[in-house]
This record gives structure tokens, C-alpha cells and sequence, in this order.
């Protein structure tokens, strides 16, 4: 029986979906049989991050409503046999599935996963409803923004009230240390002064995570960029190994500090 | 009717009348002796000033509507005013909302953006009240931990009610009716325990140390205590 951890923030635009497509990578990259649920019903993406649009026959209101088995939705994933993507519909509205049916079908995809990752919609209105119903644990994606860690302290009290889902965990993801430091964006401390939950992870803001979803490869695959390490390291400590977070300092090359140094930065 | 002891007794004090009632008779009797007596007595006090009048209402409960009846009787004679009607009676009703706002309710949680908490009596918030989140009592608030939301202390009106916080961070502050939003730009940046109470001098809500309030506020006690003697 495998684990059904839902990803979510409240806020759109923070990263969710690309969270999710790079966590379920890296848990593939590890050995684990992990299936991405796209919930975003109406607003799909995750199939795009991933790279699979065009591979997609049915979706998730046809197997809701009976048109054809769970087993024909998922979608194989390019890179990894054992990932799989179950695609949101992108002709219907959040109305076509219900909690209940959603927990039924996460239910059944957790006999044959390790890890079900279920790609929540931004709001707290029946996406969210149906996104958490079957989920047991919860990871809350912010940004070092007040918007979304409001937005996020709203959702961690929502999740909260929810019993069947464990305490939730944050990820605060573009982090940018230099506007950090010039106090352009709050603190990693004051974040979590305030939401007081564990901290599951920190991502820098890199631009490659742009281009590589644009180009529909995870950048969970690129062994050196920083963002990269850091959803590798998200999940190792999702598998259960204590990983000591990154410095958010850059690692500059040898000419970049001697141009620091001589003020031309 | 063989009356032994008259069914209200009128007495004079020196800040105005009490007037005691029986608490055995029919109250269809007390009225019409109420307001016999007063009528009988009214060249005592009708060319006189203002008098104020507690009445004393014994081990008889009065229901809200015989208390304004009473009243209406007194108020009838002219320079005469009800000052307060008391009765050793409550309904259990009346007993339990009082019990109710005195009790301290106690809650271990952080208040998150978009919860409310509210209390009939105290609030003692173990934990954070966060931007978005509101804490509503009509006693006063107490939190062991940051308050960065809206605090509502005194719901009912009370103005004499306090917000205390080891952090006071609020974005929206109220006592009773007054109101108070957080300065725009933020200027201290101590780290001590925080009271908010109404100032009885500006009317507007201040914010001080702990032990600051604490001193001004036995400061008062202890002045109006020597203006007594």
C-alpha cells in the first residue's frame, strides 16, 4: 500500500505543478513506482511539464464516470517506467468530480504505487476538496512572498482540520538569496515563524526550471543545476533520510568571485 | 388584610430612597401597595431635587418585564429615578451566561489566516494568532505567543477589557467599540509582554508594557481610594 501525499499552496503560481512533476521525478530516480495525479480539472498542465500531452487518450472524468478502466488513463512516462501520469480533463470544470469518487480512485492507485502525488488547483473550493479527500500526507508550496505565505497559512489551517492527512510540510520554493539579503523578499526564518510547520525543503529560483518546463523535462534530470539538487534532496528526505539543506549561496566560479572582489558585480 | 409589616418598606439614605420589597406576597399586591406608598408619601420629596431610588426586590425573581413595570411606577412620581433594581433571584439561564463570562477558555493552536476564535469570557491563546486569523472574546485576550491578526476584546462593548501578548504584532486591534489599526510603518522592536487597554483619558486604545499597565492601573486604584476617605 503505498502513500498519497497531495501537493498544495492556496495561491496559484507558486510552482505546484512543477513541484510535483519534479518530486515525482526524482522518487522515480530513486527506485519508487510513483503516479502523478493531475486534479486541475479544466486547467491541466502537469501533463505538459511532463512532457506527455500529446499521449493522452482518456483522463480522469473518464474514469470517474465509468468510459473506460483506471489502468487505460495512466499515462507512461518517457524517461521512467515505473512513473505514470493520470491526466485532469481539460473540457470539463471541478464540478465533474466529487471528493468521494476522487478518494475511491486515489484509494485504488495506492495498491499499485509507492507514492501517489496528487497535483492540487490553486483556491480552496472543490478542486482542493476533491485534491485532499484522498490524500495522507500534504506538502504546502510557498513562496517568499506575504501573498502566498498568507495563502498558505490559510490552506495549512484547512488541511489541519482534516484528519485522515498527516501534519503538512512546507517547501518555500524561488528563493532568491540575494534579494533576501537585501530585504527584498522575507526571511526563511520569519516564514516559518509564522506557519510553524517542518520545513521539507527550500528550491532557489533558477531559470532553468523555466526553459526545462517549457521544454517538458523535468529538471529533477540535470545532475548539477541547484534546483535540480534540491527536489533530489526533497525527496530522499520524502523516502525518510535526514539531507542537510543547501546553502542559498551560490556557488560562483573562480573569475565571478575575483569580480566580486574587485566591485565589478 | 391583616398586614402586619407593610408589603414595602421606604427607606432614606443619605445618597437617595431604597425601597424594600416583601418577597411573600401576590406581586398584583406589592404594585398596588408600591404605588400607594409612593402616592401617600409624595409631598416629601416633590418640591425636592432628583432622588435616586434602589429597590430591593428580595428572594423574588422578576422577570424582565415586571422589573420595567416597577420602574414605570417609580419613574411615574415625579424627581424620582431608578437607580438599580436587585433581586437575589436568577433563572438558571441568567446563572449559566454568567458562568459563562467569567470562564476562561483555553485553547492550544495557532490561529491561522482565515479561522476565528471566539470565547463568552476570557481567551487564553496558547500559541500564535497569525495575519488572517481572529480571536473574539467578550472578556479579555490573552495570548503566550505572537499576535499578528485581529484581536477583539470586549465583544459585547465592554470597554474595560485588555489584550495582552508576548508579541504584538496585530494588524487590527478592538476594545468594546473602539478601534485601532496597526501603524503603517512599524517602530519598536522589543521583545517584552504588551497590554492594550482603553485609555480613559483619549478614549483610544494604547498600547503598553505589561508592567506598565499594572502600575498605572493600582496608580488609579490607590488615588480614588484616598479621595474616598
Amino acid at each position: 500500500m503505498g502513500e498519497a501525499i497531495v501537493i498544495t499552496s492556496g495561491k496559484g503560481g507558486v510552482g505546484k505543478t512543477t513541484t510535483t512533476a519534479n518530486i515525482g521525478t526524482a522518487l522515480a530516480l530513486q527506485g519508487k513506482k510513483v503516479c502523478l495525479v493531475d486534479t486541475d480539472i479544466g486547467l491541466r498542465n502537469l501533463d505538459v511539464v511532463m512532457g506527455l500531452e500529446n499521449r493522452i487518450i482518456y483522463d480522469l472524468v473518464d474514469a470517474v464516470e465509468g468510459r473506460c478502466k483506471l489502468s487505460q488513463t495512466l499515462i507512461k512516462d518517457k524517461r521512467f517506467d515505473d512513473l505514470r501520469l493520470l491526466p485532469a480533463s481539460q473540457s470539463k470544470d471541478k464540478s465533474a468530480v466529487r471528493p468521494e469518487q476522487m478518494a475511491k480512485i486515489v484509494e485504488e492507485l495506492k495498491r499499485d504505487f509507492d507514492y501517489v502525488l496528487i497535483d492540487c488547483p490553486a483556491g480552496i473550493e472543490q478542486g482542493f476538496r476533491n485534491a485532499i479527500s484522498g490524500a495522507d500526507q500534504a506538502i504546502v508550496v510557498t513562496t517568499p512572498e506575504t501573498s502566498a505565505v498568507r495563502d498558505a497559512d490559510r490552506i495549512i489551517g484547512l488541511i489541519e482540520k482534516e484528519e485522515h492527512i498527516a501534519p503538512p510540510k512546507l517547501i518555500i520554493n524561488r528563493v532568491r538569496s540575494h534579494m533576501i539579503k537585501s530585504g527584498g523578499m522575507i526571511d526563511i526564518d520569519d516564514i516559518m515563524d509564522v506557519l510553524s510547520i517542518d520545513l521539507l525543503g527550500i528550491v532557489v529560483d533558477d531559470e532553468e526550471v523555466i526553459a526545462a518546463s517549457n521544454k517538458g523535462e523535468p529538471i529533477a534530470l540535470q545532475p548539477s543545476s541547484r534546483a535540480a539538487m534540491a527536489y533530489r534532496n526533497i525527496a530522499r528526505r520524502i523516502l525518510g533520510e535526514s539531507v542537510p539543506l543547501m546553502s542559498l549561496d551560490e556557488n560562483k566560479g573562480f573569475f565571478k568571485k575575483v569580480k566580486q572582489l574587485l566591485g565589478m558585480r | 388584610m391583616t398586614n402586619k409589616r407593610p408589603l414595602v418598606m421606604i427607606m432614606g439614605k443619605k445618597d437617595g430612597l431604597v425601597l424594600k420589597l416583601d418577597d411573600q406576597c401576590a406581586y398584583h399586591d406589592l404594585l398596588e401597595e408600591l404605588k400607594a406608598r409612593l402616592s401617600e408619601r409624595r409631598q416629601h420629596y416633590s418640591d425636592g431635587p432628583l432622588l435616586s431610588v434602589k429597590v430591593e426586590a428580595g428572594n423574588r425573581y422578576l422577570d424582565p418585564a415586571q422589573r420595567e413595570e416597577i420602574q414605570a411606577i417609580i419613574r411615574s412620581e415625579k424627581m424620582l429615578v431608578v437607580e438599580e433594581i436587585t433581586s437575589n433571584v436568577m433563572t438558571v439561564e441568567e446563572c449559566d451566561e454568567r458562568l459563562r463570562r467569567q470562564s476562561l477558555l483555553q485553547v492550544r493552536q495557532t490561529v491561522r489566516s482565515g479561522q476565528v476564535l471566539e470565547a463568552p469570557g476570557d481567551l487564553l491563546v496558547i500559541g500564535d494568532v497569525n495575519p488572517g486569523g481572529q480571536v473574539v472574546a467578550c472578556g479579555n485576550i490573552y495570548i503566550m505567543g505572537a499576535l499578528r491578526g485581529i484581536a477583539h476584546a470586549g465583544a459585547d462593548g465592554a470597554s474595560d477589557k485588555v489584550i495582552v501578548s508576548s508579541l504584538m504584532k496585530p494588524t487590527q486591534l478592538k476594545i468594546g467599540s473602539v478601534f485601532s489599526r496597526s501603524a503603517d510603518v512599524v517602530e519598536q522592536e522589543g521583545r517584552y509582554m504588551e497590554c492594550a487597554y482603553v485609555d480613559p483619558n483619549t478614549g483610544r486604545i494604547a498600547v503598553d508594557r505589561l508592567q506598565s499597565y499594572i502600575k498605572r492601573f493600582h496608580g488609579l486604584a490607590r488615588m480614588s481610594y484616598e479621595g474616598v476617605k
